[in-house]
């Protein structure tokens, strides 16, 4: 995706000018431009794979009884849809963005461990590959939720489990990897003067992020690998016969689950507090507590995780001290909300594609903290468990969150990588219908989630009909329009208009500094920090 | 248009719209239900959810004023503003306040929910793939309770009934005003078993017991769903709550009791091929065809064929063996816990001798009778 540009100003015993040409150029490279940009590229491959399930799920959805696909298949495709969506779209987005952006933004060369970089990228296609031919083995691909409860997901799945938990494995490392490098990058590769209160947001939600994915990923791989030894070794972790529990998968699992959707948020949480100030012209407000704030959402995603289960039996007290925990969390993300807020209140505003997305960001997203708050009265939440309102609230943040907020980040920073202006006629074609699309096709779901639908079913009774017409309609809207924003990156690369440096007025930030797009090699003397 | 086709449009959309009327009311909110418990759950849900609206219409509003009125195309200049600790530590304290008022009444309310002393009616539910089993601990009832819906129905062959998916063969049926209590748990992976009206969610767990109550004020049928996935027919097994008056519920016991003494008269009488064959497809179709396909032909490799397996075409003995005690590690129960000798007699005999599995064999309820008493 990157033009390429040799920088000729090295010195002459400088012998690395340039990337490799041909398709070694990708398998071999170290260059966190490169990788990122894979990365990016990856990301959407999965977004589509993803989303095509999502599209089937949503045409059989369409009208009560069964149409298209028989309920087997309907379980592997809601399965499917989730594990590609969080793994393989959202994840691997942040990290194509943190690959491109945090050196720039901190004057580093490129990252700490390029080599291990190459890695933790490669890693992630033949992860995907495998979790995706289990499609086609006997069988069928794993049909338990993304979630995977025992003993569904142990005694009683298909055979193709076992390839899934490879393939979580893979991903884990491939995460795990990727973190390490970006706290190393961060921690060791600041330019002199750039001090950690001196980072960019998105820099900080980054390293917050990357020890969020160390701490949590094991926990990830210890509760497959629990799974594997009760499926192939005779263990009895999740069997109650054998004097195991199925609620410690619950546990185990949601102690990964919980910080797991905080990683998918806060670099989105970064980026668009770069962008909101930018087409604010205004700084961001209240630096400091932003910093603190992410940090306070992440030590609170630790201690919350059973609010996933306030329906298994946990007693009072247990039930009381999560509920409390997950109320609490409200306080730091409001402050979020009233910082990106009050940096809008008295600027001189501008509505470009990036702040279009970073603005239906702050709304929605706050939308889907409501429905969160509601999740967290527990008594309530004995209604709302397992119904499609919890559908339509994660939804809510991780939608016009994490994919608004990439999609946000990805418009702010395209002209920069490919030194070529996007159309910014089509970049609100694409805004606007995904926008609509998105709401049509979740808003409807808090209706009928209510009303009493639960989530994972192929068909369902005729009171909620109407509604999921309409969810229907929308998703597929929302489906469609990322063709478009495909369309509008090569058209990007091939030939938008010539980007300058600063590209938008306001900006502030070190990877302004830079020419459009970046020389392949930058920063290798340091900048100075003001 | 012209018109001429004025009739013609007014035709079609009111077509349209009668279609619209067939899929019934738009529900839209928790209901209110028919509990104490139920309408404070409603309370809580609505006051929480006014809170939020009004939370949202204040910083909402901020956004939309400085969208419309701090545009550059209006001349706005940028202020520069960027810190102001006061306004931080009111915009922490105030939040923090709202969730305390929040986690008041929250809290009373669980310590309602979580009250099961002293009841007096106690039935266990026991989630299998995929049907309920109520059994009654004090009066010796318990049944199976699995969806009615036609397969036709799901299939769009026939139109669907108003109660579509969410109607069974046997309703759970209560009292009114007494209160019950319901002890939970399943045979195989985890179910959730909830009735919205009766504000009941609670995971059935196999190997826990998971407690919960209810107190019905109003007779009626209330309905719900199994609430977590637990496999292939998860959107299949759904829950109805029949709750009568005290009377009307005696009667509806002692009714099933009697029912349930003739079938274990069933037991002790001769039995010819014919019979066990049309009883064992009954028994079939309602409780091997979900996996085993009403064709035989099962959904190979979870679910194996029994159409020319070695099992209904081999040895008798593991034929029963098999369905009695279940296949361990796999989808198969034990149906000898679910099913009466008679029944699975009937089914052995019935698989043994359909889809061209035409060995003969007849099975007796005393061969079950007997295999049980050699496997003690």
């Amino acid at each position: 995706m990157s033009a390429v540009i040799d920088d000729h100003t090295h010195t002459a015993d400088d012998h690395h000018h340039g990337p490799a040409k041909g398709f070694m150029r990708w398998v071999l490279t170290t260059n966190h431009k490169d990788i990122g940009t894979m990365y990016l590229w990856f990301s959407f491959a999965m977004f589509l794979t993803g989303g095509l399930m999502a599209m089937v799920i949503r045409s059989e959805l369409f009208q009560p009884g069964l149409q298209i696909v028989d309920p087997e298949f309907f379980n592997q495709m809601t399965t499917l849809h989730g594990l590609i969506m969080v793994f393989g779209a959202v994840m691997p987005a942040f990290v194509g963005l943190a690959n491109w952006m945090v050196p720039m933004m901190i004057g580093a060369p490129d990252m700490a461990m390029p080599r291990m970089n190459n890695w933790s990228f490669w890693i992630l296609p033949f992860a995907f590959f495998i979790l995706i031919s289990s499609l086609f083995m006997e069988g069928g691909a794993p049909n338990f939720g993304w979630t995977f409860y025992a003993p569904l997901s142990t005694t009683y799945a298909p055979p193709s489990v076992t390839f899934f938990i490879l393939s979580v494995h893979m991903m884990g490392i491939s995460s795990i990897m990727g973190a390490i490098n970006i706290i190393a990058t961060i921690l060791n590769l600041r330019a002199p003067g750039m001090t950690m209160m001196k980072m960019p947001l998105f820099v900080w939600t980054w390293l917050i992020t990357a020890f969020l994915l160390i701490a949590v990923m094991p926990v990830l791989a210890g509760v497959v690998t629990m799974m594997l030894m009760d499926i192939h070794f005779g263990t009895s972790f999740f069997n109650a016969g054998g004097g195991g529990d199925p609620v410690l998968f619950q546990h185990v699992f949601w102690f990964f689950g919980h910080p797991e959707v905080y990683i998918m948020i806060l670099p989105a949480f970064g980026a668009v507090s770069a962008i909101i100030p930018t087409f604010s012209r205004k700084p961001l407000f209240g630096y400091t507590s932003m910093v603190y704030a992410t940090a306070s959402i992440a030590f609170l995603s630790f201690i919350v995780w059973a609010h996933h289960m306030f329906t298994v039996g946990m007693p009072l007290t247990g039930e009381l001290f999560f509920m409390y925990a997950t109320m609490l969390i409200a306080v730091p993300t409001g402050v979020k909300v009233f910082n990106w807020v009050t940096t809008m209140y008295r600027g001189a505003l501008t509505f470009e594609t990036p702040m279009l997305f970073a603005i239906a960001f702050v709304i929605l997203f706050t939308i889907g903290g409501f429905s969160g708050l509601m999740l967290a009265i527990a008594p309530s939440d004995f209604q709302y468990h397992d119904t499609y309102f919890v559908v339509a609230h994660f939804h809510y943040v991780l939608v016009p969150g994490a994919i608004f907020g990439i999609y946000a980040g990805i418009y702010y920073w395209l002209p920069k990588w490919t030194g070529h202006m996007y159309d910014e006629l089509l970049g609100k074609t694409h805004f606007w219908l995904s926008f609509i699309g998105m709401n049509l096709a979740f808003f409807p779901m808090h209706f009928v989630g209510l009303a009493g639908m639960p989530r994972r079913i192929p068909d369902y009774a005729l009171q909620f009909a109407n509604f999921n017409m309409i969810s229907s309609v929308g998703a597929f809207l929302f489906g469609a329009t990322q063709l478009l924003f495909l369309f509008i990156v090569i058209k990007t690369i091939i030939n938008g208009k010539k980007a300058s440096a600063q590209v938008w007025d306001g900006a502030e930030g070190l990877e302004w500094t830079l020419p459009s797009p970046p020389p392949y090699h930058t920063f290798s003397t340091p900048p100075d920090i003001k | 248009m012209l018109l001429g086709d004025k009739p013609k449009l007014i035709a079609a959309v009111s077509t349209l719209l009668a279609c619209g009327s067939v899929y019934g009311e738009w529900g839209y909110n928790l209901p209110q239900g028919v509990t104490e418990v139920s309408r404070s759950i409603y309370d809580l849900h609505m006051t929480i959810f006014w809170i939020c609206v009004v939370i949202g219409i204040v910083v909402f509003g901020v956004m939309f004023w400085s969208m419309l009125m701090h545009r550059k195309s209006l001349g706005a200049k940028p202020a520069a503003f960027h810190e102001n600790t006061l306004i931080e530590v009111i915009w922490t304290a105030i939040p923090f306040l709202i969730l305390v008022s929040m986690a008041v009444p929250a809290t009373q309310t669980l310590i309602k929910v979580y009250d099961t002393k002293e009841s007096d009616i106690d039935i266990q539910i026991t989630g299998y793939q995929w049907k309920w089993h109520y059994k009654y601990l004090a009066d010796d009832v318990g049944f199976f309770s699995n969806l009615s819906t036609p397969k036709a129905e799901i299939a769009n062959e026939e139109p669907k009934g108003d109660h579509y998916l969410l109607e069974v063969d046997e309703p759970m049926v209560v009292p009114v005003n007494k209160k019950i209590r319901f002890l939970i748990t399943a045979n195989d992976v985890i179910h959730s078993w909830w009735v919205p009206d009766l504000a009941v969610k609670k995971d059935a767990i196999p190997g826990f017991i998971n407690e919960a109550w209810t107190k019905i004020e109003e007779p009626g049928i209330y309905r719900g769903q199994c609430a977590e996935l637990c496999g292939k027919d998860h959107g299949f097994m759904p829950i109805v709550v029949e709750a009568k008056s005290e009377e009307d519920y005696q009667t509806w016991l002692v009714a099933k009791k009697e029912a349930a003494a003739k079938e274990r008269e069933l037991r002790d009488k001769v039995w010819t091929q014919e019979e066990l064959y049309s009883r064992g497809e009954k028994i079939y179709n309602k409780n091997c065809a979900a996996c085993h396909q009403p064709n035989g032909e099962g959904v190979p490799p979870v679910f194996p064929a029994i159409k020319g397996s070695e099992i209904a075409t081999g040895e008798p003995q593991k034929h029963i063996a098999v369905v009695v005690n279940g296949v361990q590690g796999t989808a198969m129960q034990a149906f000898g816990k679910q099913l009466s000798e008679v029944d699975i007699a009937a089914v052995i005999t019935y698989q043994r001798n359909a889809w061209g599995n035409n060995t003969g064999d007849q099975v007796v309820p005393m061969d079950i009778v007997k295999f049980n008493e050699a496997g003690q």
